[in-house]
Order: structure tokens, then C-alpha cells, then sequence
């Protein structure tokens, strides 16, 4: 599984990458979380309101800072 | 879909499928339920808060009076009285005010957002594009780091070059943070004039703006970009909106207090030991030059709303003029350098000094304007 957090690097998108490490650790899963920072690669995943959250290249979330009970549901499936 | 569910009993997978089928709605009973309870918990909570909001306001004065005056047994009219009275009741006068306000701001955030913007405002024609776009800059979440995925986004939905400006300049400009500062320290008045101009300055600049069609000078991979697909959307619950409201409170409340405390506190020492009309002859109505200086010293000063407004109030009390502070203030608030560098990312030079040049000459004329007429 790999999970890309998207953002610029404000802290609301650092706050969504700790999250996520802490929800992948938590549930001991199989997961790569990737931090992409670059606008381009953003945009092309129709992302335009950052921090988001996509897994295996499906976005979960815009702009907003998930909460971790919705970051389990993603990673469970 | 009666007439399916019919079909399914009857087929020979129909039990354990309809067992699946209660399972789900089960589910979403149990999810509904859990909201409802969510809602009643939310209200049970926020009447009483409410009240004791109302009560705590009430008797800021006699409370700050009392403690300065009573308490602390400082001296009426005592410079260091009067800097020690200013703090006790503006602080937690504005505190209570953002707190009430950030929370109405999220509960009406939570109904709009950058992707519901940009398809509100895909294929407006410019003119009445712009007073949309300025409106939802208002209501629509959206950190200045989102700045350049926002700009790929409209621009790619067909959102044209000048009514995305006017997005652009409204958002960060007219800020709910910003709006609370100016009444409680300023009054409705400084406030109002502030929401009006702000909203008239992002419609007109992304108007000029539209009308120099500088489309060319966006950088070359913005235009390569096909985003497309919309995100499907999440459909809120009322619970959902009031937590929504709560978390901006968290987020917006707990960030910016320091900067808010710290901005009162200066502005107290101005208020007790800077003399009466002090400001007057360089910040005054009769310098011309105050205006654009204002803003030139405005535009490299990056601070949020919070830091910023509570200076800007003891300045105007020390007889600084209304329209010198306000474009000072939008300058500051509006055209950050950090977002330029951030812009340049999307914008070729020439279209992004030409950002910077219409709204900062908008932010003069009011300056002007007002210095002028009050």
C-alpha cells in the first residue's frame, strides 16, 4: 500500500504526515507513506486544496487535517 | 428497488445477501444514531457556553476597572494604570470575540469548499465573476500554502485569469481574524469599511487584471495540467458542522491568542506613554506621502491579522490617519512576499508584478480615499 500525503509543507501538512506514520504504525500495516511536496505532481492528481491524503492513488481527503479514526477507515479499507 | 430486493429473495444467495444487506443499514442506523447523540451533546454543551459567553462579556469593564484600579491599587490616570486597564479589557474582550466568531465562521465554512468555488465560478463571464469570486474568498477555507494548487485548479476548470485574482486577493485579505480585531479594538465602522473596501479592491484589481488578458504568462506547465476529475464530495451531518466549528475554534484560537495578547500588550504601551497626536505629523492626513509609504513598508512585512491590528489600533488613538493606517494594514495582509515567491511558481515575472502593482495601487486609492473624505 502506499500512501501519499499532498502538500506544500505548512504545518497542517506536516500535522496529516505525522498522523498518518502514527496510524500506520499503530496498525502495524504494510504501508509506504510518501510526502509529495511538488505543485506540479499535485495538480496533476486534482488535488487544489492542501494537506490530501491519497492511498494507492485514490484521494481520500482535501483540505483538511484528517482525523486518525478516518485515516484507520482508509488504510482498513 | 423494491421490485430488486424482491428478486434477490427469491434467488438462492438471497439469504446470506440479505443478511449482508441488514448489516449495512444497520450500519447506518448506528452511524445516524451516533450523530444525533453527537448533535444533542453539542447543544447541551454550547447553550450553557453561550450564556456564560454573554455574562463573561457583559462585565469586562468593571472587571478590568476593578482589578486595576481595586485590586492591583494603581492610580487613575497613572500612564502604566492606564496600559495595565487597556490590556485587561481588550484582551480578553477580543479573545471572547474570535472565539464566538471563528466558531461561526467554521459551522458556515463547513458548507462551502474549493472545489464546490471553483465549480461555482467555471465559466462565469468576468465582471460578475469577480463579485462572486471576492464573496467566496470570504467563506471558503484556504491556507495561503494552497495557493498555487487553488490558482492550477480554477485556471484548469475554466475559471478565467482575473475572477481567480479576485479569489486570490479576497481570501487572505478579508479574514475573519482581521474583521474581529478591527470591531473590537476599532468599532463596526472601522470594521465595516474594511469588509467593503477589501471586497471592492479584490473585485477590481482581478477585474483590471482580467482585462489585460495576460493569459501567456502563466507558466507553461500550468497550462500542460489536466485536472479534471472533481473529488467526490463528503455530505456533512449538523454534527458535522458544529465539530467543524469547534476544530477552527482549536486550530484558529489556539494558534493566533499569543499573537493577539502580544499585539494588545504592545498597543497598551502605545496607549499609556505615547503622547496624544504623536503620530499625527508622520502617519497624519496632512502627509501626503504617508499613504504610499505606508504600503511600501506594508508589502516585504509579513505577519498574520493577529499580530498586526492591535499596533495598527494604538496608532490610529495617537492620531494617525484612518486612511494611512488601513492601507498599511492591507499591504501587510494581502500582499505577502512569502505568497508571491510561492505564486512565482505559476506566474511568469511580468504577470506576477502586475498582481502586485494593480492591487497595491487599489490599496493607495483607498488610503487616498479615505485619508480624504474623513
Amino acid at each position: 500500500m502506499e500512501i501519499k500525503v499532498l502538500g506544500p509543507g505548512c504545518p497542517k501538512c506536516h500535522e496529516t504526515e505525522k498522523l498518518v506514520r502514527e496510524v500506520v504504525a499503530e496498525k502495524g500495516v504494510d504501508a509506504r507513506v510518501v510526502k509529495v511536496s511538488d505543485f506540479q505532481e499535485i495538480a496533476r492528481m486534482g488535488v487544489f486544496s492542501t494537506p490530501a491524503v491519497a492511498v494507492d492513488g485514490v484521494v481520500k481527503c482535501v483540505g483538511k487535517v484528517p482525523a486518525k479514526a478516518e485515516i484507520a477507515a482508509w488504510i482498513n479499507g | 428497488m423494491n421490485g430488486l430486493q424482491d428478486l434477490r429473495i427469491g434467488a438462492t444467495e438471497g439469504g446470506p445477501r440479505r443478511d449482508g444487506d441488514g448489516l449495512a443499514a444497520a450500519a447506518t442506523r448506528d452511524a445516524k444514531l451516533d450523530e444525533r447523540v453527537a448533535l444533542r451533546r453539542y447543544l447541551a454543551l454550547g447553550v450553557p457556553a453561550l450564556a456564560l459567553w454573554v455574562a463573561l462579556y457583559g462585565q469586562l469593564e468593571p472587571w478590568a476597572n476593578g482589578l486595576t484600579y481595586g485590586l492591583l491599587g494603581m492610580a487613575k490616570g497613572d500612564s502604566l494604570a492606564r496600559a495595565v486597564a487597556f490590556f485587561l479589557y481588550d484582551g480578553p474582550k477580543v479573545l471572547l470575540l474570535l472565539t464566538l466568531v471563528v466558531f461561526g465562521v467554521g459551522v458556515l465554512r463547513s458548507f462551502f469548499t474549493a472545489a464546490r468555488a471553483r465549480r461555482l465560478l467555471a465559466g462565469r463571464r468576468e465582471a460578475f465573476g469577480n463579485v462572486l469570486a471576492a464573496l467566496l474568498g470570504i467563506v471558503t477555507p484556504f491556507c495561503s500554502c494552497s495557493a498555487v494548487p487553488l490558482f492550477v485548479g480554477f485556471v484548469t476548470a475554466g475559471v478565467p485569469l482575473g475572477v481567480t485574482f479576485s479569489f486570490l486577493v479576497s481570501a487572505p485579505m478579508v479574514n475573519e481574524v482581521a474583521l474581529v480585531l478591527l470591531y473590537g479594538l476599532m468599532g463596526w465602522k472601522v470594521a465595516g469599511l474594511y469588509l467593503v473596501t477589501g471586497l471592492v479592491v479584490a473585485m477590481v484589481s482581478g477585474w483590471v487584471i482580467g482585462r489585460l488578458k495576460m493569459e501567456g504568462h502563466l507558466e507553461e506547465w500550468v497550462r500542460l495540467i489536466h485536472a479534471g476529475q472533481d473529488l467526490p464530495e463528503e455530505e456533512l451531518t449538523w454534527a458535522g458542522r458544529l465539530r467543524a466549528g469547534w476544530t477552527a475554534v482549536r486550530e484558529i484560537v489556539g494558534r493566533t491568542w499569543p499573537w493577539v495578547l502580544a499585539g494588545i500588550a504592545v498597543g497598551a504601551g502605545i496607549h499609556g506613554y505615547v503622547p496624544e497626536g504623536f503620530m499625527a505629523s508622520i502617519m497624519g492626513r496632512d502627509a501626503w506621502w504617508s499613504v504610499p509609504a505606508a504600503v511600501a513598508l506594508g508589502i516585504p512585512m509579513y505577519s498574520n491579522a493577529a499580530g498586526i491590528i492591535p499596533v495598527v489600533h494604538a496608532l490610529l488613538e495617537k492620531g494617525a490617519a484612518l486612511g494611512t493606517v488601513l492601507a498599511f494594514m492591507m499591504a501587510v495582509i494581502a500582499l505577502s512576499l512569502p505568497e508571491m515567491i510561492i505564486l512565482r511558481k505559476v506566474l511568469k515575472p511580468r504577470l506576477l508584478a502586475t498582481f502586485a502593482g494593480v492591487v497595491g495601487l487599489g490599496i493607495l486609492l483607498v488610503g487616498y480615499l479615505f485619508n480624504f473624505i474623513l
